[in-house]
């Protein structure tokens, strides 16, 4: 083990704001990129339920 | 071959008709040029090393001005599926078209440059290489332009996606251009980078005018 | 052999490939998580210190990933974009669309950890360094892509037009990285490379390997969901997508 304390470890040697400003930006990132694309994903799909009901009442006032 | 000069004849034609458009462009040109030494200041020591950038990222910028209009008006009025539909092949006429455009965008600056050369305190043999690498690089402006042009043709805000498509791709452009006359004034000979740029250019003209077409075919769908 | 080719141009129906790319993306999340996951601990907890750059060197577990994906997503999104082109299939645009943000948020990614990366190394937030200057010319490439197509509304002409933009991107980037690289030589830019130090462990290498494979997964995943919606945008009038379970709800 390199690390001899959670302190050390979160210090990174002094670069501690430089390493996780990279990784926690990453992280951020690529947390929230698929969160957007499966809102997008959602999104359509509530659009299309809509219009699928819309055609059925449609079709029962007929 | 004939039909290539016809079309450039007519585009110089037109562009003669509406002077205005065309002198904007190069007022553009001298303005932003000239504005440089009021913002950075006149020490002419500055002035030489800063002159070659400026100038060319000014061309670049005078460049986009005119792309906007190298198919607008052909598209707008029908000329160019007229030209599409015409047995000679588009390929041609298109190459035609960006030669009308340097003639009437490019060239202008690549003699307007020597003049503003000597604003920045340039000496005679580093303005031959401005005019030099200016004369290889303009064309090239053209070339790669009127992809862009050729691709966001009728599309909303096109101007200013058309300088965020086509800026990118000027970067080699704008280095070995500035490159060679930096170059040449620190001693070490524009040689490398002029001919590196007439390579991009070479290899432009094969190029681009093959790929505006496919852009133009896609656009008139 | 022609029984192979109907079958891939099966997959390649937006109907057909919409079921299988639900499929696929959970077992793509899941090799990111594996390759992620000992990416990480190798790289925070077996790679030594490094002697001359302290424990900063460790962005270059996801700096030199990010930076390699960025390049290899435009490559993709260059071929799918070429096939469109040359086959006239319509969910090859439809995955170039859907990889370009991916790949500019790599492209964003590496500028963003060279910066802080720049910063204890040479003292600056910024340096025209070559690759970071090409990099920063790649992302503008990406943006530049994302913005044409999002200008055209006609889906068919977008994916053409973006087509010929990346194409012509693809011919230009060596081109770029070639002349960013001299003019940088010319100007005596930084020499600190950030790739190669002069000895790089083993360890050091595996760990850049296994976080260069979770953002590849990544990357794949995250293209698929995108995809999957991309399909169902442009294909709602079709009678598949009326069928579907998640719409008869």
């Amino acid at each position: 083990m390199i690390w001899n304390s959670p302190a050390e470890f979160f210090a990174m040697g002094g670069y501690g704001l430089y390493v996780w400003g990279s990784f926690g930006a990453c992280v951020l990132f690529m947390v929230a990129e698929p969160i957007m694309a499966a809102r997008r994903h959602k999104q359509i799909l509530r659009t299309l339920r809509r219009a699928r009901i819309a055609e059925d009442l449609d079709k029962e006032a007929k | 071959m004939s039909a290539l000069l016809a079309i450039v004849r007519r585009d110089l034609l037109l562009a003669m008709r509406r002077k205005s458009e065309m002198l904007t462009a190069l007022f553009f040109f001298i303005i932003v040029v000239s504005l440089f030494p009021l913002g950075i200041g006149p020490e002419p020591v500055l002035l030489r090393k800063i002159a070659p950038g400026v100038l060319w990222v000014a061309a670049l910028l005078a460049t986009m001005l005119s792309l906007n209009r190298l198919f607008a008006a052909d598209h707008a009025d029908g000329t160019l599926e007229q030209l599409a539909l015409s047995p000679t092949p588009l390929g041609l006429l298109v190459t035609g078209k960006i030669a009308a455009h340097w003639l009437t965008s490019g060239l202008p600056l690549v003699l307007l440059a020597p003049v503003l050369g000597v604003q920045f305190d340039l000496d005679a043999s580093a303005l031959g290489i401005l005019v030099g690498a200016l004369l290889l690089g303009t064309p090239l402006l053209s070339l790669i332009g009127a992809i862009g042009a050729a691709l966001t043709l009728g599309v909303r805000g096109g101007g200013v996606l058309l300088s965020l498509l086509v800026l990118p791709l000027y970067v080699p452009a704008l280095i070995f251009g500035a490159g060679a006359v930096e170059a040449h004034i620190s001693g070490l000979g524009a040689s490398g980078h002029l001919s590196l740029l007439a390579a991009l250019l070479a290899l432009a003209v094969f190029f681009a005018p093959w790929a505006t077409t496919a852009a133009l075919r896609v656009a008139m769908e | 052999m022609s029984n192979r080719l109907i079958n891939w141009f099966k997959f390649a129906s937006p109907q057909s490939f919409y079921p299988l790319a639900g499929k696929m993306i959970p077992w793509f999340w899941a090799l990111t998580a594996v390759f992620g996951i000992a990416g990480l601990w190798l790289s925070f907890f077996v790679a030594p210190t490094d002697a001359v750059q302290g424990e900063g060197y460790r962005i270059i577990f996801i700096h030199v990933p990010a930076s390699w994906m960025s390049m290899f997503i435009y490559l993709v999104m260059a071929a799918w974009a070429g096939l469109g082109l040359a086959l006239n299939t319509r969910l090859s645009g439809m995955m170039a669309q859907a990889l370009a943000p991916t790949g500019a948020l790599m492209a964003f990614l590496s500028l963003w950890t060279g910066a802080l990366w720049g910063k204890p190394m040479w003292g600056a937030w910024w340096v025209w360094d070559a690759r970071l200057t090409s990099e920063l010319i790649l992302f503008f490439l990406y943006i530049g892509f994302i913005a044409l197509q999002a200008a055209i509304d006609d889906p068919r002409r977008a994916d053409k037009a973006g087509a010929i933009l990346a194409l012509v991107g693809v011919v230009n980037i060596p081109i770029i990285y070639f002349s960013v690289k001299w003019w940088n030589t010319l100007h005596q830019g930084a020499s600190v490379s950030l790739t190669k130090s002069p000895s790089m462990a083993q360890t050091m290498l595996w760990g850049m390997l296994l976080m260069a494979l979770a953002f590849w997964m990544y990357s794949i995943a995250v293209a698929l969901m995108r995809v999957r919606a991309i399909i169902l945008e442009r294909e709602t009038h079709t009678e598949w997508v009326k069928e579907l379970e998640a719409v008869k709800r």
